[in-house]
C-alpha cells in the first residue's frame, strides 16, 4: 500500500477535501445518499460514476507518461470502441461485444506503440495521427449517426449496480487494483519508471525499453476502449462525433494533478485516479452551483491552477522570498 | 463515411461531365457542407427526394466541411452552366468573390440552412433558413399552454455556450415564458448538444432540486440532450413525460421513440426540407421571373404525442439522422 500511496499524495488529498467542502457549501445536499432501484443515489455517486471514463483513461495515460510518452488518441479510441460495442450489442452476446471493443483498443494501442517504440516517432505526433483518424474510423462504423441499442447486458454495464455501487465505478476500481497489482506487484513499474527516467541508460542496463513502451501504449488503448464501452453503455448509444471528445486532455490533466511529471519517471496510479476524481468533483460542483454556464471553464481553470500551485515545489521558496522582502522593508 | 463521401464526390464529378443540361428539365448544383450530423445527412436525403418529386436534376457536391471545396464546387457548377446553385455555407464569410462570378454568369444562388455575412446580400437570390428564435418561442408557448395557470419550475439544457443556435433558442423561449409569471426558469446549464452531457447535467439538476420533486418541466435546446435527460430522470425514479414535462427542438427520430413510450411530450421541428422551398422559389423565378423575398423562413412545426409519433418515427428513421 505504501508503494501505491506515497507521502507526496498529501497535496492531492487536501485539494479533494477542499473541493468537496466547497461543493457542500454551494449544494447543501451534496453528501446525501439514498437507495434508488438497488443503486446508491446522490451527488457523491455522480462524482464517482461520471469520473469513471477519465479515471480509466488516466490509468493507461499515467503509465504512458511515466515512459516520457503521451497518448493523444485515447478520446478517439473511446469513440471507436463505443461504436463497435453499440453496433454489435443487439446481435451478439456481451462476451463478443467486449472482446471486439477491447480488441480494437488493443490494436489501436499496438499501432501507437509500434510508431513510438519501433519507428521511434515522437509520441505527441505518433498519437496525433490516431487522434484525428480514429474519430473518422468511428464515424465510418456508425455512418455518422448515433447508433442506439437495447441489449440489457450492455446497458447493465453502464447503468447497473454491484452492491449498490454503479457498475462503471466497480469496473474502474477493479482496473485500478489489477493495474496496481501488475505494475507494483512485480518489477514492471520500476522498469517503466527507469525507461522514462533515462531510456538510454536503462537500455544499456538491460531493460527492454522497446517492449516496455509498446506495453504501456497497448494498456492505454485497452483502458481507453473500456472507457468507451462504458460511455456508450451509459447513454445506450454510440455518438462517434462526441464520445470521448477532448477527454485525452482531462486524462493528461488528471495524471499531472496526480503529481506525475510529463518528463517521465516516477508515477502513481492511485494519485492519477485521485486527479480524475478531483476534476470530476469540481465539474459536478459547477453543475450543482447553478452559476451561468459561461463561468464553467473559468472556474475550472482557476481551480486547476490552484491545485497545481499547491504542488509546486517552488511555492514554499516563493513564500520565503516574500517574507524576506517584507522583513527587509520593515 | 469518408469513403462514401469520396465516392459520392467522384460520382458527382462523373455526372457533371456525362449529363448535358436539357432545356425542359432544371439542373441545379447543390454544394452541401458534408455530413457532420444526422440532421445534415437527413437534409441531403430529403433534398434528393424533393428534387426527384419535381423532376429536377440535382447535383450534390459534398464539401467535407471545407470552404475551399465549396468554392471549387460552385466554380464547377458555373462552368457547367447550371440553372441555379444551392449553397449550404460552412462559414458566413469569404463568399463574395465566388458569388460575384455566379452573378456575372447569371446563375441565381440560393442559401440553404445558414445565412452568410450581410455584405453579400445582393449576391444571392434568397436564403431558406429556420428562425431559431422562433423555434424557442414555439417551445415556450407550448409549455405555457400545457401548464396553464399552475406554477411551474423549468430547468433548461442549453446548447454549446456561444453557439448562435443556443443563444437564439434560449432567447425565444425566455421571451415566450416571460409573458407567464407562473413559469419560472430555476436552473440553466449547458449540455453541449450531446446525450452524455445532457444526462450528466440533468442528474445534477435532479439532485439540486430536491430529487427532482420541484421540477415541473425540462426544456432542451436539442433532442439529443433530452434523450440523455430522460434517462437521468428514469434512473432517479422519476417519470419523464408525466412527473416532468419535456419539450425540446429538432425532431430527430429518437425523440419520437421516447414519445411513443410516453417519456417525452413535445418537440419543435427543425425541418431537413430546406431544398423544397428553395426549388419552388427557383422554379417561380425561372418560369415567371418572380423574385422571392430575401429570406424564406421554414416552418417550425410542433409535434406532440397526439401526432402519431410512431408513424413519424418510421418516416424519419430512413433519412440518415
Amino acid at each position: 500500500m505504501t508503494a501505491l500511496l506515497p507521502r507526496r499524495g498529501l497535496a492531492q488529498i487536501l485539494a479533494l477535501i477542499v473541493i468537496l467542502a466547497v461543493d457542500r457549501v454551494v449544494s447543501p445536499q451534496f453528501f446525501d445518499l439514498r437507495l434508488q432501484d438497488g443503486r446508491l443515489f446522490g451527488s457523491l455517486i455522480d462524482v464517482l460514476n461520471r469520473g469513471t471514463p477519465v479515471a480509466l483513461l488516466s490509468l493507461g495515460m499515467v503509465l504512458v507518461i511515466a515512459t516520457r510518452g503521451i497518448d493523444l488518441s485515447v478520446g478517439a479510441v473511446m469513440a471507436i470502441s463505443g461504436a463497435i460495442a453499440a453496433s454489435l450489442a443487439d446481435s451478439h452476446g456481451l462476451a463478443v461485444v467486449l472482446a471486439a471493443a477491447l480488441g480494437a483498443g488493443l490494436l489501436c494501442g499496438l499501432w501507437n506503440g509500434f510508431l513510438v517504440s519501433v519507428l521511434g516517432m515522437q509520441p505527441i505526433v505518433a498519437t496525433l495521427i490516431l487522434m484525428v483518424a480514429g474519430r473518422g474510423i468511428a464515424q465510418l462504423i456508425t455512418e455518422g449517426r448515433i447508433v442506439t441499442f437495447t441489449s440489457p447486458d450492455l446497458v447493465w454495464l453502464g447503468n447497473g449496480a454491484v452492491l449498490g455501487l454503479p457498475v462503471p465505478v466497480a469496473i474502474a476500481l477493479g482496473m485500478l487494483i489489477l493495474t496496481g497489482a501488475v505494475v507494483r506487484g512485480s518489477a514492471l513499474g520500476l522498469l517503466i519508471e527507469a525507461t522514462g527516467g533515462n531510456a538510454r541508460a536503462s537500455e544499456l542496463a538491460g531493460v527492454g525499453t522497446r517492449a516496455m513502451i509498446l506495453a504501456v501504449y497497448v494498456w492505454c488503448g485497452v483502458c481507453a476502449a473500456l472507457a468507451g464501452v462504458i460511455a456508450a453503455a451509459d447513454i445506450m448509444g454510440a455518438d462517434a462525433n462526441n464520445a470521448g471528445l477532448w477527454l485525452e486532455l482531462d486524462a493528461i490533466l488528471a495524471v499531472v494533478i496526480g503529481g506525475t511529471s510529463l518528463f517521465g519517471g516516477r508515477f502513481s496510479l492511485i494519485l492519477a485516479v485521485l486527479g480524475a476524481l478531483i476534476i470530476q468533483t469540481m465539474n459536478t460542483g459547477i453543475l450543482l452551483s447553478g452559476y451561468p454556464p459561461e463561468f464553467n471553464l473559468l472556474v475550472k481553470a482557476v481551480v486547476v491552477l490552484a491545485v497545481l500551485l499547491l504542488q509546486s515545489p517552488k511555492l514554499p521558496g516563493l513564500a520565503g522570498i516574500a517574507a524576506r522582502l517584507r522583513r527587509a522593508k520593515a | 463515411m469518408i469513403l462514401k463521401a469520396l465516392f459520392a464526390a467522384t460520382a458527382t464529378g462523373a455526372l457533371l461531365l456525362a449529363l448535358p443540361a436539357s432545356a425542359a428539365q432544371l439542373t441545379i448544383g447543390f454544394s452541401q457542407i458534408g455530413s457532420e450530423s444526422g440532421w445534415r445527412a437527413a437534409e441531403t436525403s430529403v433534398s434528393k427526394q424533393e428534387a426527384a418529386k419535381r423532376q429536377v436534376n440535382l447535383k450534390i457536391a459534398d464539401a467535407q466541411q471545407k470552404q475551399e471545396n465549396q468554392i471549387k464546387a460552385i466554380r464547377s457548377f458555373i462552368a457547367q452552366n447550371v440553372d441555379a446553385i444551392f449553397l449550404a455555407p460552412v462559414v458566413s464569410t469569404g463568399w463574395d468573390a465566388v458569388l460575384k462570378e455566379a452573378k456575372e454568369a447569371k446563375i441565381p444562388v440560393v442559401l440553404l440552412d445558414r445565412d452568410i455575412d450581410p455584405s453579400g446580400k445582393e449576391l444571392y437570390l434568397t436564403a431558406v433558413t429556420s428562425d431559431s428564435v422562433h423555434e424557442g418561442e414555439v417551445a415556450g408557448d407550448w409549455l405555457a399552454k400545457t401548464v396553464g395557470d399552475k406554477a411551474c419550475n423549468i430547468v433548461e439544457l442549453q446548447g454549446t455556450v456561444g453557439a448562435s443556435v443556443a443563444t437564439n433558442r434560449k432567447k425565444g423561449f425566455d421571451t415566450a415564458i416571460a409573458k407567464h409569471p407562473n413559469l419560472k426558469m430555476v436552473r440553466s446549464q449547458t449540455g453541449d448538444f450531446t446525450r452524455a452531457k445532457g444526462k450528466e447535467v440533468m442528474e445534477s439538476f435532479i439532485k439540486a432540486e430536491g430529487g427532482g420533486k420541484s421540477i415541473c418541466a425540462v426544456y432542451a435546446h436539442n433532442d439529443d440532450m433530452m434523450v440523455g435527460a430522460i434517462q437521468a430522470m428514469k434512473e432517479a425514479g422519476l417519470k419523464p413525460g408525466k412527473d416532468i414535462l419535456t419539450v425540446s427542438i429538432d425532431a430527430v427520430p429518437d425523440i419520437f421513440k421516447a414519445m411513443v413510450a410516453g417519456e417525452a411530450n413535445a418537440t419543435v421541428e427543425l425541418t431537413p426540407n430546406m431544398a423544397g422551398p428553395a426549388l419552388d422559389a427557383v422554379a417561380a423565378f425561372k418560369g415567371k421571373g418572380a423574385v422571392p423575398p430575401k429570406w424564406i423562413q421554414t416552418d417550425s412545426k410542433l409535434y406532440t404525442a397526439a401526432d402519431d409519433p410512431q408513424k413519424i418515427y418510421d418516416s424519419k428513421k430512413g433519412l440518415g439522422y
